[in-house]
């Protein structure tokens, strides 16, 4: 069968609700099998119907479990669930152990969860490369809830605010001072904090902390007027961003406390990560979050492209080895062997302008 | 890296299944599975046949690999076959059984369609290879 074919019976099924087609599909996608894009872009009209929430926090912390929870109470709610958890690949040899499929003990044998482990293979940012595009196989498919679980991160693993409406951050008790409150990354992007955890001692003063780290946080912005914080301020620092929010009450982040080997604070989890979706769709964010990851979305496509326009003139140069070879006896040096390859692409550019 | 270029990967499940709690072995294998450079997913201990035709079809691995040390493999495995074929996933699963199997029954399983049995003391690198070799491709 021709590679077309297949691809147009997958997505067909897929369509239909084949669970096997959903998988090989994800599985094209993670693997950028040929013709993978034309799939993607075929399921894309099909696509929007999915709330998406983000799920990350240090390792540990208790992501895969609450994301166990969370899918139960959207199952006994009559909502479907689509999961992807992603887990890290060796840096040698690019295996990796996906393990986070074990605690989900709540939802075995319920084929509508959906759970997929995935390896970033490779990729830093808690995501992997082919996570929004799953994502996209996972909402035309119809589920009614993603949760997407990052690999466990550490400060600056924000991937997630690309891919999610919704980001929940698990910080459980004993995640360290006040100062560690006060670092960038990982804490600015959340919608939701989760103390996790929350039956250890500790748990108040991580509760309170946090506390204090938002107010500060909305103390700081109200003096910017911008508006934004968490997520949001992510993308402020977008060309597009400020000034545009006037009429934005603003979202302050919430906490709250879960136990997510009882299942206790689930309930009032899900309903704080509603009240976003509310305050989203409301305030009109939802609609510019998806322009900024469609924009986002375009780029990376097209910087993939070019990426790899230039990996054929490379090869065309001699390849690597040999342009390496004339940096390293001083015959030429980087940034000429870089000006030599992108000229004949610049120069294809300039007469597309001209014409 | 460019967009197009293909990066397949084994993806392997390990599972334990039925009532049988030494999962040492399946540990052992995880890890030289991922230092091999596989995927490979744990399914965790006590798993019902149905379980892990779940994590199969929706995880589309390429390598199902069972291991069962309660001597319960003439009931467990073809329920799992079973369920596979259900979701038309048998055909491009390569099973693979790890475990202590007696000789009869190695047979049997193999022509319900297990495609190798591995008992102990068998040679990690074997293992690995018989995989390398006869994965399905995606």
């Amino acid at each position: 069968m021709s590679t077309d074919a297949e691809h147009a019976e997958l997505v067909e099924e897929l369509l239909a609700g084949k669970h096997r087609a959903l998988a090989r599909v994800i599985t094209k996608i993670e693997n950028r099998a040929p013709g993978y894009r034309d799939l993607v872009s075929e399921l894309h009209r099909h696509t929007g119907g999915s709330e998406v929430v983000g799920i990350t926090g240090s390792p540990g912390a208790g992501k895969s479990t609450l994301v166990d929870k969370m899918a139960e109470y959207y199952r006994e709610e009559g909502e479907t669930v689509g999961v992807i958890a992603v887990d890290p690949s060796s840096p040698f040899t690019g295996g990796a152990v996906l393990g986070d499929r074990i605690r989900m003990a709540s939802n075995v044998g319920d084929m509508d969860v959906f759970f997929r482990s995935m390896s970033a293979r490779g990729t830093l940012g808690g995501l992997s490369t082919a996570t929004t595009d799953a994502v996209k196989a996972l909402d035309a498919f119809g589920k009614d809830k993603i949760l997407i679980e990052t690999v466990g991160a550490g400060q600056n693993e924000i991937d997630i605010v690309k891919s999610a409406d919704t980001v929940a951050v698990l910080v459980p008790p004993g995640s360290g001072d006040d100062v560690q409150m006060l670092k960038a990354g990982i804490l600015e992007i959340g919608d939701v904090f989760v103390v996790n955890k929350a039956d250890l001692d500790g748990a108040d003063r991580t509760v309170q902390e946090l506390q204090e780290m938002i107010h500060m946080q909305s103390d700081h912005t109200a003096n910017l007027a911008t508006g934004h914080h968490g997520a949001d301020g992510f993308e402020g620092a977008d060309a597009t961003g400020d000034g545009e929010d006037e009429d934005d009450d603003g979202w302050q982040p919430q906490i709250v406390e879960t136990v997510a080997k009882t299942g206790e604070g689930v309930e009032e989890l899900v309903e704080t990560l509603a009240e976003h979706r509310a305050y989203l769709e409301e305030s009109g964010l939802l609609e510019r979050k998806a322009r900024m990851r469609y924009a986002e979305e375009i780029r990376n496509l097209l910087r993939d492209d070019v990426g790899s326009l230039i990996e054929a003139e490379i090869d065309r140069h001699g390849g690597m080895d040999e342009l390496v070879e004339g940096v390293r006896t001083r015959e030429t040096d980087p940034y000429s062997v870089a000006d030599q390859i992108i000229e004949p692409i610049e120069d294809c550019v300039d007469d597309a302008g001209e014409k | 890296m460019s967009a197009d270029q293909e990066q397949q990967s084994i993806r392997c499940l390990v599972a334990k299944v039925g009532l049988d709690g030494h999962d040492r072995g399946a540990h052992v294998i995880a890890r030289a599975f991922r230092d091999a450079g596989f995927e490979v997913i744990s399914s965790g201990l006590h798993n019902a046949p149905d379980e892990i035709v779940q994590a199969a079809v929706q995880e589309d691995v390429n390598v199902l690999g069972i291991s069962i040390l309660s001597g319960a493999h003439n009931t467990l495995v073809p329920k799992v076959i079973d369920g596979l074929k259900e979701y038309d996933a048998f055909e491009d699963t390569l099973v693979l059984v790890g475990g202590v199997v007696p000789d009869d029954d190695k047979e049997k399983l193999k022509e319900m369609g297990v495609a190798e049995v591995f008992g102990p003391g068998t040679p990690m690198e074997e293992t690995i290879e018989f995989v390398r070799e006869n994965a399905p491709q995606r």
